[in-house]
């Protein structure tokens, strides 16, 4: 089924991009144990997006420690706004200007993660392309127009649309093979996927910072549980055989 | 229906068991709620030590900072002012400080660590108003004493070191909140020296 | 010791009397089955509700600007801040888990049929109730599907003739959703409704213990005084008040037995609970919306605007109809006739287990109905989800129909004098 979407996909590449969120999403292998990406992703973040995305809802201090990076650490690398560790992860930006800039003020990201999930932010993030039709000469497939410039573009390259002379039905076609980034980006295709996942997965962690916890939570209460309505079982055999 | 005898020790022994471990959930259920009262990351960041510069603060001058919402005191006092902490110590309720109204690093005679600045939350021990800092004209309200802290509220009055005159309403010595020096011109309000 | 401390009480208000009487020394029926768990679990997850909301509440900000943050708030810098709030809102969905299994256990077994039309009337008003308590109290965390569902519903009223428009202008107090209906909704939400829906849950238990409880066979336990033999009386003592006007047979005191069976039935349910809230509390977006994770913005609406699942099968029948009012009224009418059951039913047979065949179907074509307009609820309104969903709703309401007509003269099996079991 998959495959021939896909198919149909590339026989129409106009109609797609039309159709903005049909695009096939990539699937983001997110591992919220794996503290290492976590803090790359944070420090990507930290470096490209809270210029004008902001965290508002979140708090460094606990980053840091969810993240298990020392508090003085993080202060000194990765905390460029607020004074105290205990502050929330905001900007600068005024909401009106950045209306003024983008054409929508950039949203807040703390939940984006809840809103739209770790395959479309993994997608999105690598499916910059050249447009030079756009005020920031660059479009996205997955968010067809999105007012945002490619601020990742030192890490990958600007990707182009590419396509390829095939034989269909015994015609020759040009046929949409995807996205190719022209190599002037500091990252290689497979260093940039790891670091998008990165980000991700960070962005993931941030939707829900209590997540590992919950889980732990949940066993314990499975294993209370269990024992509960173990002896409750028991207890109600015990009863009933009073009405046999 | 039948009539077999019950087996009233195991039945005991059931409730019993079902009644402790629903007991415990209920405790557990409780455990939430309850440590949901406690100050959250909002109140913890707002209560989080403050630091003070104090590279320039002239002798006799006060820098006052908010720490978890009260107004914490920090005076460069005068050698003038030094000197005369011993004139009155036969007036004062607890002149060797030894009521735990400060960390023990400033249990001694001028109540701080360095003993040009003293550090104390502003708040009087009697009923919670917040004293004048008076550097010239204490003269007024204990004779022969230069300076210190008059509580307009009910007349308390306090030296210059924040401890309490005799006679007023206010019982104890001014509260003396953790502090350290991260360098000579920097003091760390709310946290003692070497805590997290 | 313990004892005369009872009988201090008890010499100051009837609290052994009343243990006995509703639980002690209560006749239930002994041949309780699975689908009468539910009332008991509704009770669980109201307490639930009542204790979660009101430590919600410690923390939420009912404001426009100020709601999203406080739920955020409370998700990240209130210690559990979390946990409450998902045994919060997982609560509201499992309530109505809870309350249609309630409900549907009701139309098996005709527990609406005479003398229990007013205690299914109760219940009725509970449902109102809840539903009206869930609708103000997911406009609370001000997220998008908050804001543009009450959007939506509110603009219903907008379909009455004459009053309409000036009416949703009185419920929004605003021209648009705005601070002052988020603070009126908090306020129901919050006081008004929950203490409607405390004062019906006891009448509904007032009323179902002065009329004792229905069972799968819908045969009575209460027999004319005097008609039954001694030896088969069960061994069990009753209250007075049970036994002065009538012999009670095939019963068991609800306390222990039933309480004990209770509880194995609680830790089963709980079980499906805290995996929700501990593993998926949006459970798929179905308990939380993903959009709901965006603040309100009466600037944009979200592509697709789709209710809870809870309210999905009216919302179903009110988008089958082209017709705008019309379509409020069906929605309305849907839950009115399940109200009018016991006059709908003209049958003397309660229990689905002696009913005729055709009964069977229809009830069974019925629950379909209810949860494929469920889905279609959830779905976007395609021209082919419309046809079915119009096809559905007819079933849905032939239902009640088929059911007036056929239930005066239904073929039905012979009921037995006893229950069975």
């Amino acid at each position: 089924m998959k495959k021939l979407l896909i198919a149909l996909a590339t026989l129409i590449p106009s109609l797609v991009f039309a159709a903005g969120p049909t695009v096939p999403l990539d699937e983001a292998k997110v591992d919220l144990h794996d503290k290492a990406s976590l803090q790359r992703g944070a420090q990507l973040f930290m470096n490209y997006c809270l210029g004008c995305h902001s965290l508002e809802y979140a708090r460094y201090n606990r980053m840091f420690e969810d993240l298990g990076i020392p508090e003085e650490v993080g202060q000194k690398n990765l905390q460029f706004t607020g004074d105290k560790a205990g502050d929330l992860i905001t900007n600068n930006m005024s909401p009106e200007k950045a209306g003024a800039w983008f054409g929508n003020p950039p949203p807040d990201l703390t939940n984006v993660a809840r809103v739209r999930g770790p395959d479309w932010i993994y997608t999105y993030l690598r499916s910059f392309y050249r447009d030079d039709s756009r005020p920031f000469g660059v479009n996205n497939s997955v968010f067809p127009n999105v007012g945002m410039p490619h601020v990742l573009q030192e890490l990958q390259g600007l990707p182009e649309k590419t396509y390829e002379e095939r034989r269909i039905d015994g015609e020759m076609q040009k046929v949409y093979v995807g996205l190719k980034t022209d190599g002037k980006g500091r990252l290689t295709e497979s260093e940039y996927d790891q670091a998008m996942l990165d980000l991700t997965s960070f962005l993931v962690y941030m939707g829900e910072p209590m997540k590992l916890e919950q889980r732990r939570m949940g066993w314990f209460v499975f294993g209370f549980l269990l024992v509960f309505t173990i002896l409750a079982w028991l207890l109600k055999k015990e009863f009933w055989k009073d009405l046999k | 229906m039948s009539n077999a005898p019950v087996d009233k020790g195991r039945r005991r022994f059931l409730t019993v068991a079902t009644g402790v471990v629903g007991g415990a959930g209920a405790v557990g259920v409780a455990v939430p709620f309850i440590a949901s009262w406690n100050p959250s990351a909002r109140a913890k960041n707002a209560g989080a030590p403050v630091e003070v510069n104090i590279a320039k603060a002239e002798p006799g001058q006060m820098i006052r900072v908010k720490w978890r919402g009260k107004p914490v005191w920090v005076v460069r006092r005068s050698t003038e002012m030094l000197d005369g902490l011993k004139t009155h110590e036969d007036r004062l309720r607890d002149p060797n400080s030894e009521e735990p109204q400060q960390p023990s690093y400033a249990a001694n005679e001028y109540r701080s660590i360095k003993k040009e600045f003293f550090v104390a939350v502003g708040i009087c021990t009697h009923l919670g108003c917040s004293p004048s800092y008076l550097p010239k004209e204490m003269e007024e309200h204990v004779e022969g004493v230069e300076s210190g802290f008059f509580c307009p509220c009910h007349g308390s009055t306090y030296d210059i070191a924040g401890r309490v005159f005799q006679g007023v309403p206010a019982p104890l010595n001014l509260v003396v909140p953790p502090h350290y020096y991260v360098d000579d011109n920097t003091i760390l309000v709310g946290e003692d020296k070497g805590q997290a | 010791m313990a004892n005369k401390f009872v009988e201090w009480i008890d010499a100051r208000i009837p609290m052994t009397k009343t243990w006995n009487i509703h639980l002690a020394q209560y006749p239930a029926p002994k041949n309780f089955n699975f689908w009468y768990l539910f009332g008991v679990l509704a009770m669980l997850v109201l307490v639930n509700q009542i204790l979660t909301g009101v430590w919600l509440t410690m923390n939420y900000v009912p404001s426009a600007e100020g709601a999203f943050a406080s739920v955020e708030y409370i998700m990240r810098d209130v210690e559990y801040g979390w946990l409450l709030r998902y045994m919060h809102s997982t609560g509201a969905s499992a309530f109505f888990i809870v309350v249609y299994l309630h409900m549907f256990r009701g139309m098996l077994y005709g527990s609406y049929q005479k003398p229990r039309e007013l205690l299914w009337l109760f219940g009725m008003f509970i449902f109102l109730v809840l539903m009206a308590e869930a609708f103000m109290g997911y406009l609370l965390p001000w997220g998008q599907m908050s804001y543009w569902g009450a959007q939506v519903i509110i603009s219903l009223f907008g379909a009455i003739p004459v009053i309409g428009d000036d009416l949703t202008l009185w419920i929004r107090g605003d021209y648009v959703i705005s601070g002052a209906t988020l603070n009126r909704f908090f306020a129901l939400h919050v006081i008004a409704l929950p203490l409607v829906l405390v004062i019906l849950v006891f009448l509904h238990i007032i009323a179902l213990h002065e009329v004792g409880s229905n069972n799968p066979d819908g045969v009575p336990i209460k027999k004319p005084k005097g008609s039954v033999p001694d030896e088969e009386k069960p061994k069990f003592k009753f209250h007075e008040r049970f036994t002065k006007k009538y012999d009670i047979v095939d019963a068991i005191p609800f306390y222990p037995y039933y309480i004990v069976k209770d509880l194995v039935g609680i830790g089963i349910f709980l079980f499906l609970f805290c995996y929700v809230i501990f593993f998926m509390p949006e459970m798929g977006g179905f308990f939380l919306e993903p959009p709901n994770f965006e603040p309100a913005n009466p600037l944009k609406t979200p592509e697709h605007i789709a209710p809870v699942w809870y309210f999905t099968p009216f919302y179903a029948i009110l988008r089958a109809v082209p017709d705008k009012l019309f379509g409020v009224i069906l929605m309305f009418a849907s839950i009115v006739l399940l109200a009018l059951l016991p006059w709908l039913d003209r049958g003397r047979v309660r229990s689905i287990r002696y009913r005729s065949v055709l009964h069977k179907l229809n009830l069974a074509v019925f629950s379909v109905s209810f949860l494929v307009l469920g889905y279609l609820g959830t779905q976007p309104a395609t021209p082919t989800a419309t046809v079915f969903a119009q096809i559905f709703t007819f079933l849905y309401f032939a239902f009640f129909v088929l059911l007036f007509f056929y239930s005066k003269r239904e073929k039905t099996k012979p009921v037995p004098e006893r229950v069975t079991s």
